[in-house]
């Protein structure tokens, strides 16, 4: 069905799919901390495209108190994760995962 | 026609803008352009008759978690280029790695039957503030609840690990 003029449900699930791949491969692309948290924000919001337009689709509003959700939880995880990295930089003077791979096996 | 033109100038900017955030060498500028991708996205809210959701959208993201991002990188004082000593190697392989996820994904959504429901289509309502908030407090109480203790966790977690006398 159309969402919009000429404008369908794909549609909206192709620019989801492109800007969560975009999260995934900068996640992969990069190195510094921050910019790998910032893909996670864009894979989130990519999600949250799709919940909304099903939400339009069905005409009801649970989806968009899912997006709700995800925006709780995503605002939960980024105070929490930047804290994490304040200390890390505080400790090691880098946000570089090169360097921060303690954890790594 | 109006909507659909936006539809497809909203899509462009986003995938481009978020293309730039992964590829500018500058912190900085990766903030910016993130930024520009959820005003963005807050437009496509729009469009879907999610009025109050674009409205938390550019409250929440544009104000509250990317000021913390810009925050962070002018307090730790990053905002210079960074020279990547990923080898060129590795950069080929995650955007192949990633066209790769593209290309799965896009065959899934190529393969969706066309969704068919129309009798609910005209219920354009949905997403104002009034219907939003029945539902919520409504069926989604204890969640909502919940919600608000992760969040206390979370402030108090954060306040905790940024002390500086932590050992």
């Amino acid at each position: 069905m159309e969402l919009l003029p000429n404008v369908t449900m794909n549609h909206y699930l192709l620019v989801s799919v492109i800007l969560f791949v975009i999260g995934v491969a900068g996640i992969l692309f990069r190195r510094n901390a921050i910019i790998m948290f910032m893909c996670v924000e864009l894979m989130l919001n990519a999600v949250n495209i799709t919940l909304v337009a099903f939400s339009k689709v069905w005409g009801q509003s649970d989806a968009q108190v899912f997006v709700f959700f995800i925006m709780v939880v995503a605002a939960a995880e980024v105070a929490v994760g930047l804290a994490i990295l304040m200390m890390l930089y505080r400790n090691m003077h880098t946000t570089s995962t090169d360097v921060l791979d303690k954890l790594k096996w | 026609m109006l909507t659909e033109y936006a539809f497809w100038f909203l899509s462009f900017v986003a995938i481009f803008s978020a293309l730039a955030m992964i590829f500018s060498k500058n912190p900085v500028y990766s903030v910016l352009s993130l930024i520009l991708t959820f005003f963005a996205i807050a437009g496509h809210y729009f469009l879907l008759n999610a009025q109050f959701l674009a409205a938390v959208h550019i409250i929440v993201y544009a104000g509250a978690i990317m000021v913390l991002f810009l925050y962070v990188i002018m307090m730790l004082n990053l905002n210079r280029l960074e020279e990547d000593k990923k080898s060129t190697w590795m950069k080929f392989l995650s955007v192949a790695a990633g066209g790769l996820l593209l290309f799965v994904l896009l065959a899934v959504v190529k393969r969706t039957d066309e969704i068919t429901i129309t009798a609910q289509a005209a219920n354009s309502d949905c997403g104002l503030v009034e219907n939003l908030g029945k539902v919520l407090y409504n069926d989604y109480l204890l969640p909502f609840e919940l919600a608000s203790i992760l969040f206390l966790g979370a402030m108090v977690g954060a306040v905790y690990l940024s002390k500086k006398e932590l050992a």
